[in-house]
């Protein structure tokens, strides 16, 4: 049944007008991504199970472009296998995910999501340990990744702004050319922050960003978080309540792989039912 | 315009120090030793014998052989235990070339008669020409390499998945070589080598060995030149955080299968030079041990800079060369005592340990 | 209690540390008792045949025997067909000499018997010593090959009749091959009293191959009814060409019934054949797996469950295997008598020898490069050349003689055409032993269980009071105590010597590769895999190409299932 619903899309996914095949129509790296629908991700019916577990089941959820959106939700609820399933690591045993109109992520590898706009951040800070803090945002900056051309790629001028842009609004000014291995955790979390926004990324995954910040460093980081929106779609999986009261404008709340309630704050907080399983252990 | 950016690429990569230190040693191996080995008289105590010359050569294509590796290793966090099957590909390669130009009276060697053959099986074709044996020379490992790196690649085998599986290809290659019917002399392998293009081989010393110095300061530059740009910082980031930079954009997979290749072909290369110094391939060069004890020559030195493995292969060569034949008994020993004793006590090799005492000294 | 096990194993390490210059200094005058008590178990039994001591012939035969007293080759192949004619077992003494040139004969024509064993000099009618003569003085018969051609079966059909079931097997064995139709009534007659089932397939065997070329129609289809049924593998040439045609274009067999009922057969004898060489392929596989899963499972708990790449793995196959000849010199030096069961000893001794080596491994260096598994790596191949050397140094750069147990000699026969030695067996069996073991110390036992739990969750475990570090310890000396087992086995089937070890480490780790790590099961299934595999494949394409074609099949099984067989799935999996 499964593998009927699957080679039905497949054969749908042929017979689509706009596209011809696969490997004639590659999209180009710096592909624009079709938003016009005021959707950035779609995500339908995904489901995904490890030896019988369902860490996700009968997921639907939909991002809006420019949206803000923090994800809440039990331990094992399935946030980290949905972004592993956004971010191409992942393949669901069914549903589909596209991203704007236009690109099936399902059908993209790890990389070819991230060209395609999508930048995450992981829960444990990782960062080029051995590279000074300029050469990692260098790394990231949006930019050809083909092999050769790396080989005599040099940054111009142009380049060379942006990055001292994004330096300042991190707030790593001062620490341009130490080993990024050097930098406290507070951060290493901030200079992940700034990699994925050199990226350029259409949307934004970010997990547990102020884990092991201090309250101060917090603060900044909501304050960063809500000005990215609107520019890009940022998707946050926090922990911490206070962190996503006062950034969230939309809550999503999941529960043993599919969503149990949607909504402002206030309204998540009033269901009896989040009540009952996530927040009423809290409280 | 175009020229002139390149020579100041070239330029910057290094500081004023490090070249002046590059070009003395040039110096030293392009000018001093031939001096030493044909103007001095032969009594002279600082004449230098044929037989140096040869092991010198010797030293310096292992050296490249070590510079290979450390790409792999030392910069992406790959450790192969399978050069050995590319070094020796190269030194087949170039065997080959040495076996039918020393048969150039029509003549096949005993092991191809042997095989029933009347003459040469259409593997050995071509090999009569140096051109040809130059392509085959970067070809044959490249095209290896670029197979099996593919395949390990591409399924995400790493660390020391990875290690051992390439410990098996060079194993597999070690025993398909030791076959007679493979044609390629079996366990005696290719030897009673004469002459390369032209020039008597017992006389060709000084000429194997200049093309040896050449050749490293050359795959030197250019090993400098990956570490030094965009694509070495790439590599680096492969090494640290292969995760992270996947989530980049970057495609990890081509950024290794290029640096294994290139990696491979180096190491082909340090094989062809070394068979006309030696006069002797056969498939013990593909014995696994061999293929470890490269990786100790670049932990020695120092993974992740290229002076460091170019000396680690120095060091552990001229005490091997010496204890083997001073102390038969103790080289295992001392060998094993280097394994463990470096990765104990040295993890950054000697040039890290210079470095600290630099710094301290500071 | 975990103290007393900590000063026993220092104990144990300083004991194995002192005993080992000493054990290597006695082993060169322990070799020369172990090649004494070595013997062997077939020699054994012919010697008891052979021997004339004590026994005395009766007239009729010492007459006929009398007749082999001659220099003469005429008259000798003569005499020798009257011996076989009288079918007297008593007379095979002094056949077995005269075969053995160890028949003499003196001026007045008295024959006299060399013992083979003590070279006294006796006769061969009565069986007393002759101290007081000398080989020199005596003449011998002269014993050119076609003596010994015409000497074979007589020997055969009077063994034929013996009490021992293996000289009755070989003697059936020799008929089989070399039927003489003189010798049909007394074949016919060891057939109806032979009770071994294989001894009495053997003379039905020879006595159809004797009628095969009978006048007779009944006795030539009777034959061939009969070839068919044992489905004789040696008989098919003959059967195929009953059913051809010769140069004139008759048939070579004139009636029909027969040349189908050899048609029929040869079929039978065919599919037989392939069904023998499927099975045998099947056992040699099993067999070959085995070897490897002894060889690999040390190193699937050490790398399997801890991580760690044991490149010196080989070389404490190699120690366990030293061990088994330091044992068996030992029990040949102090205690001859238990000789034949000092492979008993070996596999506790083995055990606890490489698991103390294992221990010093791991305390001495491995301990300090946890997380660092490449380093590891260059380590303990450093550990293995200076275990090598070491071995060298104390017992000589040669391979050492193991002698398997006469338990242990032999082969068992599976099914026609299909045997294995009896060593390969024992292997098998020792190899479940193995997997049995290690089900039951990693299952059973509270080191199983905090082993499990350190594997899991390191930093759990230790919070829940699990000394992780000892624990690392301890899961390491298993692993190296299983393959000092690995080792005892190996020393029974391949030559021992330092650089043994070399051989199996990469072979070990593709079988722990391919099975995927922390499951028993996996590195089971892929040893047998390979073993079989590979045995299948060595028909076609040799043996070298079959182990690289495995090899490579091994490196696109990855491709599928970068995880080996049985991969831990989920999440855990995931870096």
């Amino acid at each position: 049944m499964n593998t009927l619903a699957k080679s039905m899309d497949d054969f749908r996914e042929l017979m689509r007008r706009d596209q011809v095949f696969d490997i004639v129509n590659r999209p180009a790296d710096n592909a624009t991504v079709d938003m016009s629908h005021g959707v950035a991700l779609y995500l339908e019916s995904i489901t995904k199970s490890f030896d019988g577990f369902r860490a996700l089941d009968d997921l639907t959820l939909y991002i809006g472009d420019g949206e803000l959106r923090c994800i809440i939700g039990p331990n094992g609820a399935g946030k980290t296998t949905l972004m592993d399933v956004i971010t191409g690591k992942t393949r669901p045993d069914a549903g589909t995910a596209w991203f704007g109109n236009r690109i099936n992520l399902l059908r993209l590898k790890e990389h070819e999501v991230a060209q395609r706009g999508i930048g995450r951040k992981f829960q444990k800070p990782t960062v080029y340990e051995n590279h000074s803090v300029f050469e990692n945002l260098e790394l990231a900056m949006h930019a050809n990744r083909g092999v050769v051309t790396s080989l005599t790629w040099r940054l111009n001028g142009e380049q060379a702004d942006r990055i001292d842009e994004v330096l300042e609004l991190i707030g790593l000014t001062g620490e341009r050319d130490r080993l990024a291995g050097l930098l406290s955790h507070g951060q290493k979390q901030w200079l992940e922050i700034g990699s994925l926004l050199m990226q350029n990324p259409r949307l934004l995954l970010v997990d547990e960003p102020v884990a092991g910040m201090t309250g101060q460093e917090t603060e900044a980081t909501a304050e960063l978080l809500t000005s990215l929106a609107g520019k890009h779609s940022v998707v946050v999986v926090e922990h911490d309540m206070d962190f996503v009261r006062s950034i969230a404008r939309q809550v999503t709340v999941l529960h043993q792989g599919s969503v149990l309630a949607e909504g402002s704050m206030d309204q998540v907080q009033n269901n009896p039912r989040v009540r009952e399983v996530y927040l009423g252990e809290e409280e | 315009m175009q020229s002139q950016s390149a020579l100041s690429r070239l330029g910057r990569l290094h500081s004023g120090t490090a070249w002046a230190v590059l070009a003395v040693l040039a110096v030293v191996a392009l000018v001093v030793v031939p001096v030493l080995h044909t103007v001095l008289p032969q009594d002279s105590p600082l004449y230098m014998p044929g037989w140096m010359v040869t092991l010198a050569g010797r030293f310096l294509c292992l050296a490249l052989v070590a510079l290979a590796l450390d790409l792999i290793w030392g910069y992406t966090g790959i450790l192969s235990l399978g050069h050995g099957v590319f070094f020796a590909m190269g030194g087949y390669v170039m065997g080959a070339h040495l076996t039918r130009v020393a048969h150039d009276d029509g003549s096949v060697p005993n092991f191809i008669q042997w095989l029933d053959y009347s003459d040469w099986p259409w593997y050995w074709a071509g090999f009569e020409s140096f051109a040809f044996t130059a392509v085959m020379i970067a070809l044959v490992p490249g095209v290896l390499a670029f197979i099996f790196g593919f395949l390990a690649f591409r399924s995400r085998v790493r660390g020391v998945y990875f290690a051992i599986i390439t410990q098996a290809l060079t194993f597999g290659g070690m025993h398909l070589f030791y076959r007679t019917e493979t044609g390629f002399g079996g366990d005696t392998g290719l030897t009673d080598f004469d002459s390369l293009l032209g020039f008597d081989l017992a006389q060709a010393q000084l000429g194997l060995f200049l093309a040896s110095a050449v050749v490293l300061i050359m795959a030197y530059l250019l090993c400098r030149w990956i570490v030094t740009s965009k694509l070495g910082r790439v590599l680096t980031a492969i090494r640290d955080a292969e995760t992270r930079l996947r989530f980049t954009g970057y495609d990890p997979l081509r950024y290794k299968l290029f640096v294994w290749v290139v990696s491979a072909v180096l190491c082909g290369i340090a094989g062809a030079l070394y068979v006309p110094q030696t006069g002797v391939i056969n498939p013990s060069e593909m014995a696994p041990p061999q293929s470890i004890e490269m990786a100790i020559w670049v932990a020695l030195g120092g993974r992740g800079t290229l002076a460091g493995a170019i000396l680690g292969a120095g060091i552990v060569n001229v005490v091997k060369t010496w204890a083997t034949s001073a102390y038969p008994d103790l080289w295992l020993y001392i060998l094993g005592g280097i394994f463990i004793g470096v990765t104990l006590f040295l993890p950054h090799g000697v040039v890290g340990l210079l470095r600290r005492r630099k710094e301290a000294s500071q | 209690m975990r103290t007393t096990a900590w000063t026993l194993c220092r104990a144990l390490t300083v004991c194995v540390l002192l005993a080992l210059p000493l054990t290597a200094a006695a082993m060169d005058s322990a070799d020369e008792r172990v090649q004494e008590l070595d013997e062997n178990p077939e020699a054994a039994a012919e010697r008891e045949l052979a021997s004339v001591a004590g026994r005395e012939l009766d007239a009729g035969t010492a007459e006929v025997l009398a007749g082999l007293a001659t220099t003469d080759r005429a008259t000798l192949e003569q005499a020798i067909e009257q011996v076989a004619a009288l079918q007297d077992p008593e007379a095979l003494p002094t056949l077995f000499a005269l075969r053995d040139r160890r028949l003499y004969f003196t001026d007045d024509q008295t024959l006299i018997i060399e013992d083979s064993d003590d070279g006294s000099l006796r006769e061969a009618v009565t069986g007393r010593e002759r101290p007081d003569l000398e080989t020199s003085q005596l003449s011998q018969p002269r014993v050119t090959n076609t003596v010994r051609r015409a000497l074979r079966p007589t020997i055969a059909a009077l063994q034929i009749f013996s009490d021992d079931d293996a000289a009755r097997r070989a003697a059936a064995d020799e008929l089989a091959e070399n039927p003489q139709p003189e010798l049909r009534e007394a074949i016919k007659r060891a057939a109806e009293e032979e009770d071994d089932a294989a001894t009495e397939r053997l003379l039905n065997i020879a006595l159809a191959q004797l009628d095969l070329d009978s006048e007779d129609d009944a006795r030539r289809l009777e034959a061939v009814k009969l070839i068919a049924e044992v489905r004789a593998n040696r008989l098919r040439s003959d059967l195929a060409a009953m059913t051809g045609r010769d140069d004139d274009g008759n048939y070579v067999e004139p009636v029909a019934e027969i040349r189908e009922a050899a048609a029929a057969g040869v079929r039978a004898i065919d599919r037989r054949a392939a069904f023998a060489s499927f099975a045998s392929n099947f056992v040699y596989g099993l067999s070959m797996g085995s070897v490897l899963l002894l060889a690999a499972m040390g190193l699937a708990i050490v790398f399997g469950l801890m991580g760690v790449i044991n490149m010196a793995h080989g070389e404490l196959l190699m120690i366990g295997a030293y061990t088994t000849y330091v044992t068996q010199n030992l029990f040949a030096l102090l205690a001859p008598e238990w000789f034949h069961y000092y492979l008993v000893a070996a596999v506790p001794l083995a055990f606890v020898v490489t698991a103390v080596v294992g221990i010093l491994m791991e305390r001495g260096i491995i301990r300090f490069l946890y997380h660092r598994p490449l380093e590891t790596l260059l380590a303990t191949w450093g550990i293995s050349l200076i275990l090598i050397q070491t071995v060298r140094w104390l017992f000589g750069a040669q391979n050492v003689a193991v002698s398997s147990p006469p338990w242990f000699a032999g082969s068992v026969q599976l099914m026609q055409g299909v045997s294995l030695s009896t060593s390969r067996v024992g292997v098998i069996l020792f190899a479940v032993f193995v997997v049995a073991l290690v089900w039951y110390l990693m299952n059973r036992t509270r080191l199983g269980l905090e082993v499990r739990a350190v594997m899991q969750n390191r930093d759990m475990a230790a919070v829940l009071g699990v000394p992780a570090k000892r624990v690392d310890m301890w899961t390491f000396a298993v692993g190296a105590g299983v393959a000092g087992l690995g080792g005892v086995a190996l020393s029974q089937i391949v030559n021992v010597g330092p650089e043994m070890g070399q051989n199996y480490i990469v072979d070990s780790f593709m079988v722990v590769v391919l099975g995927g790590v922390g499951n028993l099961l996996g590195p089971v299934f892929s040893a047998l895999g390979i073993g079989v595999t590979t045995k299948f494949l060595e028909p076609a394409a040799g043996a070298v190409l079959a182990t690289i074609l495995v090899f490579a099949a091994i490196i696109l099984f990855i491709q599928w299932r970068p995880q080996g067989i049985f991969a831990l799935k989920g999440r855990a999996a995931d870096d």
